[in-house]
């Protein structure tokens, strides 16, 4: 018997937009139900909906049954006794999800107290057994602990845990490791198995990444505009998707297994809830599209052996085995002709050599002391060859952010020397600077914040050329637009006019503005949907071919990573572990950190996600201002745990550099006891035969 | 092209054309309005003291007999070039220091600050009090003008440099620096324009207070001097007999509220037409 029923849910909001329209669902017990959509598809609305968390002006019709039960409608005190107790949430932001003044182990006593009548001691001796069983060291002494006390993972752990205080029937987790770092994701969602396996719950897991939803779901519905638009079994939603959209979505993901060649971008954007075309709101889109889907919205209707499309064409594409590939339209990449040069014999555009960047830690409000050092970025080296594109990849706090700053700010470093386009930093003048920036430009990770929001777009991306004394910049700034793919019209409109993909592609226009030869990506596609996404990283790659250019590309994403870079740097902790080309460091990583890195990335590959062996690491980064001795990843290796006393020594005195592996030409790692070994097998064909 | 696009926009806002159509109007009637009346603002009635409006006197008269009409409207030229340039240099010093201070940090925030400080403690009444004799010849009232504008800035440009600090760490400002523009540049392209909504609300505010304010100091001697007269003076007068003789308050009082009015419709007007976020 199922959980939970929800049938026909819809959600209006003032103004007639609707949310959410019609979604019908069951999760049975001890199932996985995965909710993938981008952002703005209502995914969201639908699990508030459900536990009756939406604000008061939002109309909810239709059903939700739990266990036969109506919780529609029902009053506040009745749902307060369903909250939290038969069905519990986990929000994204768990920073926001705790009270900041309580502690850890008080607030999660006071989720058991409020649903079982216990004693406050009985309550806590439970907090902290719960505080155990989601793997956080020291329970008894953590759960006295404050929020700000606990790192991110850590704290989405303690969520888990009060979330399953009442042993829930079901559990909702909104987007529950988006917020986190992949090795911490990694983790998280190894303790929300056991967190299942232990209650017994039927989970809804709602995200965009179809990767994590590959490895935990059983069962997927798919959401485009407010409505399912396909469910089924997670193995026929990946190999046999039988709407066009989920094809898209599928085929627009890069993939950390994948080949080389261009992703295919869903053109356009998701229609507005308020203006919803006529018929299949995914028609505008669609390639597949025939007049008849302007008619009327297809209904979500039985396909057989479980599956549900919402497609008039779905049959044709089951007959004719079509696959994403096949449908949308593989963009054209024109090669790059550099490329043809042998590196060596290309010019250097940067290069670094053991650039440091400490800050001082101080403390008193008045008489400031200095109470320590945060070592950010401590020596680090490496170049990038004219047309190639480096990627410097790691968790947060790792330092690439700094290392970015630093080589931006064009001043010398506080040790080593950054050299830009041949030029070191330290002997740059006042107008010798000025000039360079010409030359190096960069493109921000959030495309809201990257552009001033009381700027129209013409302005914007003419700043640069007046800036460097351009004064006729119209026509410019027509074929900057036109560039990147946007109308020359819409200069006189402000970014927030726009969409995240075209506002991302306006902040590359500003950056290519003055025809710069390096440019240096921060995390340019991380805040993207992923269909947009594919588009923006495609217009990325044929810009550096067409243009020339070379990048120095930031990234967590490792799969955005091995399809844009010829190079990667992997950084932990201010230090580079490892460096080398793509095919290197992906196929053949040395180090330990790369290779639990790579295997805590989850794959959109159901088959693969359940066959795999992750390399999971305990615990958290170490504060960059108190690194451990010696090499700075002992504390977490897994390699580390395996390696006989007089070893260990070895990594616990001697910091290890980064040193050429023997039989690469292009490959280094910072381990003692480097060892290649294959982490991702290579994939087959994804899709079915 | 941006100064281009918000004219555009705030031509088309419904709000700042009544607004600035009112604001001339007032401005006509308050330079052009006293050659229609029969009397001069220094002329005294003998026959009519205290005399409720009627044909001969539009507005009524005064308890010397001066005619409230010519009176008032004497009143308002002053008014309306005190509140305006009080406002306009107040707020412009507020966002300049405020700006200043909170992008450029270290020494330039620690001095700037150490003077708003020192301004704020400073009894301003005191400071003007002791200034304002010596400044009596020539254009006092533009004296005036910078004493009161000099005191009335402070609040504000502490709010501009803590919403600076937050501003300066945004990306686009960051951009804007790795472009190679200079600081001062960046300040007034990108941190003012992003503080507008603040600084005109702070503007409006400050129109309708230097008017009250001027009333104040000019009780106590400082500022327009009796027999000149100011919209801020009448009222103070006038509410002393408001309910006996209401002609005397109604109309420097009604006359005050327009113009304040009439400043807030363009000061929403502009901040719509600044924020790319309204549609109206």
């Amino acid at each position: 018997m199922s959980i939970l029923e929800v049938k026909d849910l819809t959600v209006t909001f003032p103004g007639g937009i609707e949310a959410v329209r019609g979604v019908s669902y069951e999760v049975e017990r001890g199932e996985v139900l995965g909710i993938v959509g981008e952002s703005g598809s209502g995914k969201s609305v639908t699990s508030l909906a459900v536990m009756g968390l939406l604000p008061k002006n939002a109309a909810v019709s239709g059903s939700v049954k739990l266990h036969g039960q109506e919780l529609l409608g029902l009053r506040e005190e009745e749902l307060v006794k369903v909250r939290g107790k038969a069905i519990s949430m986990i929000f994204q932001d768990p920073l926001s999800a705790f009270t900041p003044v309580y502690t850890i182990g008080d607030q999660i006593a006071e989720a058991v107290r409020v649903h079982q009548k216990v004693g406050k001691d009985k309550a806590i001796k439970r907090a902290v057994e719960l505080l155990d069983l989601v793997g956080i060291p020291n329970p008894d002494l953590r759960a006295k602990a404050f929020p700000h006390e606990f790192s991110g993972g850590m704290r989405q752990r303690a969520m888990i845990a009060m979330a399953i205080a009442n042993d829930p029937d079901l559990l909702i987790c909104d987007e529950p490791t988006t917020a986190l770092d992949v090795t911490i994701q990694a983790q998280v969602l190894e303790v929300l198995k056991t967190a299942q396996q232990e209650t017994g719950a039927g989970i809804v897991m709602i995200t965009h990444d179809l990767g994590v939803i590959a490895g935990m779901a059983d069962r997927v519905l798919v959401m485009y505009a407010g409505r399912p638009v396909e469910q089924a079994p997670v193995d026929d939603i990946y190999y046999r998707p039988r709407m066009p959209y989920t094809m898209g979505l599928l085929a627009s993901v890069p993939r950390i297994d994948g080949e080389e060649g261009a992703l295919v971008p869903i053109e356009g954007n998701p229609p507005s809830p308020a203006a919803l075309p006529p018929g299949c709101p995914f028609a505008p889109r669609c390639p597949m599209k025939v007049d008849m889907c302007d008619e009327e919205e297809p209904a979500l209707v039985p396909f057989g052996g479980g599956r549900h499309v919402a497609c008039i064409r779905a049959h044709e594409i089951e007959h004719k085995g079509l696959t994403g590939a096949d449908v949308f339209p593989v963009p054209v990449i024109p090669p790059s002709e550099v490329v043809n040069v042998p590196r060596a014999e290309r010019a250097t555009v940067l290069e670094l050599d053991g650039m440091k960047r400490h800050y001082p830690l101080m403390k008193g409000a008045i008489m400031k002391r200095r109470v320590g050092t945060v070592y950010a970025v401590d020596g680090i080296s490496f170049d990038i060859a004219e047309g190639e594109t480096l990627a410097l990849v790691g968790e947060s706090g790792c330092g690439k952010t700094t290392t970015l700053q630093q080589i931006m700010q064009l001043e010398p470093p506080q040790d080593g020397r950054v050299v830009v386009l041949g030029k070191d930093s330290a002997t740059l003048d006042k107008a010798a600077r000025k000039a360079l920036r010409r030359d190096l430009q960069i493109v921000f990770q959030d495309p809201m914040a990257a552009l001033d929001p009381r700027m129209p777009i013409g302005d914007i991306i003419a700043e640069p050329l007046r800036a460097h004394g351009k004064k006729d910049v119209a026509a410019k700034v027509a074929e900057l637009l036109q560039l990147v793919g946007l109308a020359p019209e819409h200069a006189e409109r402000y970014p927030q006019q726009f969409s995240g993909g075209q506002r991302q592609r306006i902040g590359i226009a500003r950056a290519l503005a003055l025809e710069p030869k390096l440019l240096v990506l921060d995390e340019p596609v991380s805040a993207l949907d992923v269909s947009i996404q594919a588009g923006v990283i495609n217009l990325l790659e044929e810009l550096k071919n067409r243009l020339g250019l070379s990048y120095l590309f930031v990234a967590h994403d490792l799969a955005v990573v091995r399809h844009l870079a010829d190079r990667v740097a992997v950084m932990y902790l201010g230090r580079i572990a490892e460096i080398g080309t793509v095919a290197n460091v992906y196929d053949r990583p040395a180090h330990p950190y790369t290779q639990a890195l790579l295997s805590a990335i989850p794959l959109p590959d159901p088959e693969m996600e359940r066959t795999r062996k992750r390399i999971l690491l305990e615990g958290d980064l170490p504060s960059p201002a108190n690194p451990p001795s010696g090499c700075r990843f002992r504390t977490r290796c897994p390699k580390f745990a395996r390696l006989n006393e007089a070893e260990r020594q070895r990594c616990v005195d001697e910091e290890p550099s980064v040193v050429q592996q023997a039989n690469a030409v292009d490959h280094g790692a910072a381990c003692h006891y480097a060892e290649e070994i294959e982490v991702i097998t290579a994939s087959d064909n994804q899709e079915e035969e | 092209m941006r100064s281009k696009v918000v004219l555009r926009r705030l031509v088309r806002n419904k709000q700042a054309r009544f607004g600035f159509i009112a604001l001339i109007l007032l401005v006509v009637l308050a330079y052009v309005g006293p050659f229609c009346g029969a009397y001069d603002w220094t002329d005294k009635d003998f026959m009519a003291f205290m005399s409720a409006p009627d044909a001969d006197h539009w507005w009524g008269t005064t308890a010397i007999g001066q005619d409230m009409y010519a009176v008032t409207l004497r009143g308002m030229q002053k008014s309306i070039v005190i509140g305006l340039l009080v406002a306009l240099i107040s707020t412009g010093l507020a966002a300049i220091v405020g700006a200043f201070a909170g992008y450029f940090g270290g020494w330039v925030d620690r001095v700037l600050m150490w003077g708003v400080d020192l301004l704020l403690v400073l009894p301003s009444f005191l400071i003007i009090a002791i200034v304002s004799p010596r400044l009596r010849e020539g254009a006092s009232w533009l004296w005036f003008v910078v004493l009161l504008a000099a005191f009335s800035w402070m609040v504000t440009s502490r709010v501009v440099r803590s919403m600076t600090l937050s501003l300066r760490e945004r990306e686009y400002v960051l951009a804007a620096v790795y472009m190679g523009i200079p600081r001062w540049k960046i300040i007034f392209r990108h941190i003012v324009p992003n503080l507008s909504s603040l600084l005109i609300i702070d503007a409006t505010l400050n129109v309708s207070g230097a008017i009250i304010g001027e009333a104040a100091l000019s009780f106590f001697g400082f500022g327009i001097q009796p027999p000149d007269v100011s919209l801020g003076t009448l009222i103070a007068e006038g509410s002393r007999n408001a309910t006996g003789y209401p002609w005397l308050f109604a109309f420097p009082a009604g006359l005050l509220v327009a113009l304040v009015l009439s400043v807030n419709l363009i000061g929403d007007g502009l901040r719509d037409a600044l924020d790319p976020g309204s549609n109206s």
